[in-house]
């Protein structure tokens, strides 16, 4: 019955556990719709032949509603539209809450392509998102320049993307396969080649994957995996200079001195350990966290100074830096933690 | 409609259109018109309350600061200025209700003059802050107030709902001193008023709007 | 006095020799008309012209769409016609139609009036249509403009396109939509011929008065809205840039605000038509007067609250989708009771099979499948997957095409006598009614399957497994392309050589039939007092059957 609809529909396979939700409401709301428009139409082409003009100056009667009549066309409609309401928002509900055991996914959408960077580290990806099946997966989402939309017809799932903030959705993909994503908030030329692909392993074999591309990672001296090859030379040499006139360089060293803030040299992709004892890789999503908030995730051993630079820099220019930042490797096989600074705003200071 | 029924009956007001029955109905019709007109106004400003709403409410800290920076004491001053001539258009008005033509004038020349300086003022408030660069989106440099995130978009709503109000305060201007060109040809008389009702009345609301702009970006 | 009288039937049909017309010649007696039925001559040629306009562009796109890759033209000038049709069909056409035909030309004459409480604003507010469509217009000569009718930024502000005319251009249209409403609210308020009560007016004119309230108090924002967006593209004021703090949902907000009640002020006025056609058509009272003329107002109100579930997955708060959720729901109720109460004046009467009759049917199922796929797209959980794919278009479409412009034709083809006095040929006009329905079926419903199937919407190229429903939508879009020239050549034909249609071919009982076809410079010959309910055709004197469902 339900692939029978689903045929009918056109809706594409049922391949996350939302899905099925969303298709039995769908099948309900689009029947009764389809039978009361019918019937609406046949009953009014039945009454243009039923009663139609007999004879030229035809008298007709004066037909009312009662008051029942009228509470009857108001409360059966409402009654059905309102039943579709609370199915809908409990839906909702559950798709706008998180189980507590999923794996994270920063996701980042820019004109016109998605990137992927998993929070718990593992490899970044243009285009396309590897996941693990029957495990729930959340998506930390945001836009590098303008609107866009990260939708999967086969997941039923879809949400904004804003630049300037993290927008959030989940699911768990139940069949293994490759399912498309594509962009659904239009976002210039290309929007409509903005498509990407999920790829759903069977749980044993993703972790088995993502064994083998963590080993791979630390062999990685380059940043190629994350531009497609494209060194994108100019984009480093933008995040350089506003690097520069922005100030950054005035704490944080490029060549790898301890300074007022960790130094930038192989700090991309570097294990830190936070205030907080917490470790964390400083991934892009880490570094653009700390442009916007500084004071949220210190590195240990150094002071919460950091401006904020939320307001004051635009997400091409933030993406620059960060692109800056990962062009600074040494030839050092190891990424060490950062040293511990050498300001201490109590004691006066020595340089500048 | 004949002509003959008009003479018919007592002679038609002069004032009074042809597609109306009498001038009550047009009087009418003209003072619904200009509420219905003063709705919309209203609703246009409210889209810039309700940005001024949402940003100090992301900004908090930052609104407070800024807000300092503005100075009050010509802020007061305006609002004196324009609270003044409201109730020098409103006496206008009922000088040319009672026939006193003369006192009419002097009091429509004081509002507009009102209206002038404040215009003024606000010409001093604008220069000052192009001189030290609180100023909206990109064109914000003032030093003192870079520390407060997104410092520019206070200056944004600012310079928006100022202009915005000093706009209608120059239209307010026009439609009195056509007003006041009508009660100097004699126009506008006790027996037929309601042009400069509603042109007072219109005062009365950029008058409005000030009020609720000069608690919200001067006092809190 | 003139009393509203049954028409007898055999009274020859009469073309008075000097109407508004003819009455005073020359091309500045038109430009500087005070005439309300003028004035309303003037928008028709107007919108029509835009509808053609709204309409190639329309053509464009499908052709486009008729294969997964490059067709016709390259991606930035397919953005660009998909922008350009919504823009002109939604402000130069929907928006303006409507009301500034038949409002300006009908409704007077409903009321009994000479004309409307301010003729000269009238006036003024078609000029300042005509200025708003050449800006608008003037935005495809300069080129550019490819963000889609709604314009979010940080796209619109931060990409380089000549939006600034186009948007000086919609700001000057708001003005003529904000003066016509204010001047029709006047209107009815003050300009009723003596006897008329509010439950005595017509039930097109109870439409266009919850139109005008709606027009009133939604176009200010609309035109804040495109005022904010210009400053910040010309003069980077950042209010929805992120990087200076703003935030690019709160445009949509704004933008909203405005744009959900813009579908009431396209969607009353064509269910304004539909009560008085029906009532015309069908003979007979109408079933649930009151409940009509409550649920325009109804939607009116309601309708302003509902503008978030646009916003469904724009990263607004659960609550607040939500509360905008529930909301809908409840304008789903009015039309749903506009519907019942349709078919409900049908019933027991003596109805007249023509294209008017064709028209009508295609309404109703048009009316109620799209106002209930809008309610399932209002459903907070189905509109995740639907929201930005072609449900939506179609869903929209339905609405806009199957019911605004159906309502559209059925005014045409209702009131075209009495505007001109000539009757139009019905057998083409029922070929081409139902070109024009089975042409939009086979148009729309293909996108709703595709919209299930996924495919976004603003789509230059698309997943070669949509090329079908493409192909199909694209085909049905020809037939509906063909019922609209059929129209054109037969009304062209009937506007020089058609039948006089005399006063009252219709026998309609609306206050506008009392007068000449088309009527005199000064409405009706003498003033009009109203006596009988609205919509009544029982005969003076006669025993009438009284039935209550």
């Amino acid at each position: 019955m339900n692939e029978l609809m689903r045929n009918l529909l056109w809706l594409p396979p049922q391949a996350s556990t939302l899905a099925p939700k969303i298709d039995n409401l769908h099948y309900f709301v689009i029947t009764v719709t389809m039978a009361a428009s019918i019937l609406t139409g046949v009953l009014a082409f039945v009454f243009f032949f039923k009663y139609r003009e007999r004879h030229a100056g035809q008298s007709t009667p004066i037909v009312l509603p009662s008051v029942k009549f009228e509470i009857a066309v108001i409360g059966v409609p409402l009654f059905f539209f309102l039943l579709w309401f609370v199915q809908g928002f409990q839906d909702y509900i559950w798709y706008t809450t998180p189980p507590k055991n999923t794996m994270d996914v920063y996701v980042m959408g820019k004109k016109w392509m998605w990137k992927f960077s998993y929070a718990g580290g593992g490899p970044n990806a243009i285009g396309t998102l590897h996941v693990p099946a029957n495990r729930p997966v959340r998506l930390l989402m945001t836009s590098r320049d303008v609107l866009h939309s990260f939708y999967v017809p086969d997941f039923r799932v879809k949400q904004d993307v804003v630049p300037g903030r993290y927008t959030e959705t989940w699911f768990e993909a139940t069949m293994p396969g490759r399912y498309q994503i594509m962009c659904a908030e239009y976002c210039g030329t290309w929007h409509s080649q903005m498509w990407g692909e999920v790829v759903v392993m069977p749980g044993p074999e993703f972790d088995a994957w993502m064994v083998e591309q963590k080993a791979g990672l630390a062999e990685r001296v380059d940043t190629a995996g994350d531009d497609g090859g494209d060194m994108r030379g100019s984009i480093v040499e933008y995040g350089k200079k506003i690097a520069m006139t922005e100030g950054c360089v005035r704490c944080h060293s490029l060549d790898g001195q301890p300074h007022i803030g960790p130094t930038w040299l192989d700090l991309y992709q570097r294990r830190e350990t936070l205030e907080s004892g917490e470790a964390v890789i400083a991934d892009e999503a880490y570094l653009t966290d700390s442009m916007i908030d500084p004071r949220g995730k210190v590195v240990k051993g150094f002071k919460p100074i950091m401006p904020t630079y939320k307001g004051r820099l635009a997400a091409p220019e933030a993406a620059a830096l960060v692109e800056f930042i990962k062009s600074l490797r040494s030839t050092s096989l190891e990424n060490l933690p950062s040293k511990e600074a050498t300001y201490d705003p109590a004691k006066p200071t020595q340089r500048r | 409609m004949s002509s003959s029924d008009e003479h018919a009956h007592s002679a038609r007001h002069p004032h009074l259109a042809e597609h109306f029955e009498t001038i009550q109905q047009q009087d009418y019709a003209a003072r619904l018109g200009m509420w219905l007109f003063l709705g919309t106004e209203v609703l246009l400003f409210a889209g810039l309350f309700l940005g001024y709403t949402v940003y100090r409410h992301f900004y908090h800290a930052t609104w407070h600061a800024c807000s300092q920076a503005l100075s009050l004491s010509l802020g007061a001053t305006n609002t004196v200025i324009l609270i003044s001539s409201s109730l020098t258009v409103a006496l206008a008005y009922w000088a040319v209700k009672v026939g006193k033509r003369n006192l009419a004038l002097g009091l429509l020349a004081f509002t507009i003059l009102c209206a002038i300086a404040f215009l003024c003022i606000k010409y001093v408030e604008y220069s000052h802050k192009f001189h030290v660069g609180e100023l909206p989106g990109k064109w914000f440099r003032a030093e003192e107030l870079m520390q407060y995130p997104a410092a520019n978009m206070y200056f944004t709503i600012y310079f928006l709902a100022t202009g915005l109000h000093a706009f209608h305060v120059i239209v307010g201007m026009s439609v009195l001193l056509w007003v006041a060109k009508g009660i100097w040809k004699g126009r506008y008389t006790p027996d037929y008023f309601v042009p400069v009702e509603l042109g007072a009345l219109y005062w009365h609301l950029v008058d409005l709007v000030w009020i609720f702009l000069f608690p919200l970006l001067y006092l809190i | 006095m003139t009393q509203q009288s049954q028409p007898s039937a055999d009274s020859p049909a009469v073309y008075p020799a000097v109407n508004y017309l003819n009455a005073d010649r020359g091309v500045k007696s038109w430009l500087l008309t005070l005439d309300h039925k003028r004035i309303g001559i003037m928008y028709f040629a107007s919108v029509l012209v835009m509808f053609l306009v709204g309409g190639i562009f329309a053509m464009a796109v499908r052709l486009e769409l008729l294969t997964p890759g490059p067709t016709i033209m390259g991606a930035n000038t397919y953005n660009r016609m998909f922008t350009l049709h919504g823009i002109v069909m939604i402000f130069l056409f929907m928006i303006p139609a409507i009301p500034g035909v038949f409002g300006n030309f009908c409704m007077p004459l409903m009321l009994g009036a000479k004309d409307v409480a301010f003729p000269r604003l009238n006036l003024l507010s078609l000029y300042l249509y005509w200025t708003g469509a050449i800006l608008a217009i003037s935005a495809i000569i300069f080129g550019g403009i490819d963000t889609g009718w709604t314009f979010y930024p940080p796209y619109s502000t931060t990409t380089p396109m000549t939006a600034f005319p186009a948007l000086v251009g919609i700001f000057i249209l708001g003005f003529s939509s904000i003066v016509t409403g204010l001047n029709f609210i006047v209107t009815i308020h003050t300009l009723r011929a003596p006897g008329m009560t509010w439950m005595r007016m017509q039930l097109f004119v109870w439409a266009i008065y919850a139109t005008s309230i709606i027009q009133v108090l939604a176009t200010p924002v609309i035109g804040l809205t495109v005022m904010l967006a210009g400053i910040e593209k010309v003069a980077g004021f950042g209010l929805f840039d992120s990087a200076k703090g703003g935030d690019p949902v709160l445009f949509q907000h704004f933008f909203w605000f405005y744009s959900h009640p813009a579908v009431y002020i396209m969607v009353l006025p064509s269910m304004g038509v539909v009560s008085d056609a029906i009532a015309a058509v069908a003979r007979k009272n109408v079933f649930g007067y009151q409940m009509i003329a409550y649920s325009s107002l109804g939607i009116a109100f309601v309708g302003f609250f509902a503008w978030g579930h646009h916003m469904f997955v724009s990263g607004q708060s659960p609550f607040d989708n939500g509360a905008f959720a529930v909301i809908s729901m409840f304008v789903g109720v009015f039309t749903a009771i506009k519907v019942f109460n349709w078919v409900g004046t049908l019933y027991r009467g003596a109805i007249a099979i023509n294209a008017m009759f064709v028209y009508i049917c295609g309404f109703l199922f048009f009316v109620v499948f799209g106002g209930m796929t809008g309610i399932a797209v209002a459903t907070i959980s189905l509109d995740i997957h639907w929201h930005d794919t072609y449900f939506v278009v179609a869903h929209f479409h339905f609405i806009m095409v199957g019911a605004v412009i159906m309502g559209f034709l059925i005014a045409i083809h209702y009131w075209f006598p009495k505007m001109f006095g000539r009757m139009y040929h019905e057998g083409w006009a029922m070929v081409s009614a139902s070109f024009i329905v089975l042409g939009f079926i086979a148009t729309f419903i293909p996108q709703f399957l595709v919209g299930n199937a996924g495919m976004p919407r603003r789509y230059y190229m698309y997943p070669e497994r949509f090329q079908a429903m493409n192909v199909a939508s694209t085909a049905g879009s020809s037939l509906l392309a063909f019922g609209f020239i059929i129209i054109a050549i037969y009304l062209i034909y009937a506007l020089v050589r058609g039948e006089i249609a005399g006063d009252n071919p219709w026998k309609s009982m609306g206050v506008e039939w009392q007068t000449t076809s088309p009527p005199d410079k000064h409405n009706f010959a003498k003033p009009v007092v109203i006596t009988k309910d609205p919509h009544s055709y029982q005969k003076p004197g006669e025993e009438v059957e009284h039935v209550v469902i």
